[in-house]
């Protein structure tokens, strides 16, 4: 067998084994979903009439639903922090690597099932979106195929980025302490507040960090927004994050384990 | 030369300070039960470790080959070879049995209904079919390790890892996994098991290396380690300190255990040395009040060559006075 049908086919089963621990196992993906609909449904609900300053519920909804669902992506990948994490605890993983198999299928079987497992919450998110006023202004086909890679790259970034997270973390507990700051970082981006309503010095930090690119491309993709030059820097942070997430797992993955 | 499953040639590993293997060699011809015998932080796992790929020996080991592959250059024609089952149990425990099974048929690519027949046919063998369905995660020690020793099967693997196979089970589950493994061997597969049970690699083994403190301290079949050390003697023990006293200036050559008033006598445990002792007592009017006979046994060769103050004639000659000391 060649190495690159080696490598699919062995990261299919892998990708197979993570999909049946979740269907088994929903509650952990399923609690994930929580806090982004939780805080979709406080900012609308409770905080709206504050924070919409005045232009109507349709509006707020409209403005956070994209943040809400970057930081759906955000919040799925902790679980993936947590499950990589619990699994190189297990002795399974030892017998892997003692198989005559692709090396990378362990990793890569997670990722794909992290990748999926975004793209399912999205959906779910979204629709909790839908169902409460969200509708996209008038976003083309075309866009809304964007819209969609947006989502999947960022997912993928951001999922490499767990793996490196829950690769590194003793277990569980650790696991998902440290992945703490990809559901953090959309409270402090242009999520829920336009940036130009936060502080002076803290505008910058806000406006950089990866999730706000993405939000405003996503809120431009699909709202017709003005995207600027947000669309490059948030595949530049993506690129970037998927390619230091990989390599950072990689070289933890492959390291003697202890 | 060609015959040899596993040849590995001073395997050096340390942590930091820590050495936990200072130049082990090991050869185990195919088709043998080889025992690593050791206490506990011996480097036993260490060497497993070693051998099945999972970690790296240091630089300054020799050559290592296992199943005739070289484990530097090609390690995963080392890994094709193998089947390991290591100490702390490697089954998916949140997936059922069958599951489990399957997952090792996809890896190692049989197809779909070779697969399904493979792990029907296993989880049959090892009494685990009623469980095939459960989560892995439920079942006791003895059914975990049963199918971890499946789950290694599924790719028929020629040389097979097992580091401490029955740690942690009862005795009907040693034995059923004793029964396992020697049937392994009669299927030509050669069995690489770390113990500390010495019981375990009298039955087990063909070849016992004991490692402790990281080397090899002896290396042979268990008969030929138990002529290490002369652990023979017949023990004699009296309740009475003048029926001791008497009876030790008159067996000049048994050893005193003067606290527990016995005698050691050094003997191979034959009737015929066992009569003529009794008849010896009987003339110089000994009479003990027990008597037993210990036969050397691993444990005499683990503890002589494990303990911490290595001195082979200890067993023989405890509280020797000083002038037969010399």
């Amino acid at each position: 067998m060649s190495s690159l049908s080696l490598a699919v086919r062995d990261s299919s089963t892998m990708l197979r084994r993570n999909l049946l621990h979740a269907r088994r196992y929903p509650s952990l993906t399923l609690n994930l979903l929580l806090t982004p609909v939780m805080l979709l449904l406080l900012f609308v609900y409770i905080f709206g009439g504050a924070m919409s300053g005045g232009e109507g519920r349709s509006a707020y909804i409209a403005y956070i639903v994209p943040g809400i669902l970057l930081m759906t992506i955000g919040s799925t990948t902790i679980g993936t922090a947590v499950s990589v994490s619990t699994d190189m605890s297990e002795g399974i993983i030892a017998r892997f690597r003692t198989m005559a198999i692709h090396r990378g299928s362990v990793l890569i079987g997670h990722v794909i099932g992290s990748v999926l497992q975004c793209i399912a919450s999205v959906v779910l998110v979204g629709a909790v979106g839908v169902a409460i006023g969200f509708r996209s202004t008038d976003a083309t086909a075309l866009e809304w195929l964007a819209a969609f890679g947006l989502l999947v790259l960022f997912a993928l970034a951001l999922t490499w980025i767990a793996v490196g997270m829950g690769l590194v973390s003793p277990n569980a507990e650790a696991a998902s302490n440290n992945a703490m700051p990809l559901i953090l970082l959309p409270l402090i981006s242009s999520a829920f507040v336009p940036l130009d309503s936060m502080p002076g010095w803290f505008q910058p930090i806000a406006e950089y960090q990866p999730f706000t690119p993405a939000i405003e491309t996503l809120r431009g993709l699909l709202l017709g927004s003005e995207i600027g030059n947000n669309g490059w820097i948030a595949i530049g942070w993506s690129v970037g994050l998927a390619v230091l997430g990989y390599s950072w797992s990689a070289s933890k993955f492959n390291s003697d384990p202890k | 030369m060609t015959d040899l499953a596993i040849a590995a040639n001073g395997l050096h590993k340390s942590y930091g300070d820590k050495t936990v293997l200072d130049g082990v060699d090991l050869t185990v011809p195919e088709g043998t039960i080889f025992s690593l015998l050791g206490p506990n932080g011996a480097g036993k796992t260490t060497a497993v470790k070693i051998l099945s790929t999972l970690i790296s020996p240091d630089p300054a080991s020799g050559q290592i080959h296992v199943g005739g592959h070289d484990l530097a250059a090609d390690p995963q024609a080392v890994r094709a070879a193998i089947g390991v089952t290591g100490q702390f149990s490697a089954v998916d425990g949140l997936i059922t049995g069958e599951e489990n099974m399957l997952l090792m048929a996809d890896l190692h690519h049989l197809s779909k209904s070779e697969g399904r027949r493979v792990a029907a046919e296993l989880l049959e063998r090892f009494d685990l079919t009623e469980a095939a369905k459960k989560p892995a995660s439920t079942y006791s020690g003895g059914m975990k390790r049963r199918l971890d020793i499946a789950m290694t099967l599924v790719g028929d693997p020629r040389i097979i890892f097992l580091d401490e196979p029955t740690t942690g089970l009862d005795p009907r589950s040693r034995h059923t996994m004793w029964q396992i493994i020697r049937e392994l061997v009669t299927g030509g597969v050669t069995v690489f098991l770390t113990t500390q049970y010495l019981e375990e690699a009298d039955e087990l083994a063909d070849r016992i290396a004991v490692l402790n403190n990281g080397k090899i301290a002896a290396e042979g079949t268990a008969d030929e380690l138990k002529r290490i050390v002369p652990g023979g003697h017949i023990r004699l023990r009296f309740t009475d300190p003048t029926a001791y006293e008497n009876a030790a200036s008159a067996l000049r050559e048994a050893s005193r255990d003067d606290e527990s008033l016995a005698l050691q006598i050094p003997s191979d445990g034959s009737q015929r040395e066992l009569r003529s002792l009794l008849d010896w007592l009987d003339s110089a009017g000994v009479e003990a009040d027990e008597l037993t006979v210990h036969t050397p046994d691993l444990d005499d060769v683990f503890f002589a060559l494990t303990g911490p103050a290595h001195i082979p004639n200890q067993t023989n000659q405890p509280n020797q006075p000083k002038e037969n000391a010399r």
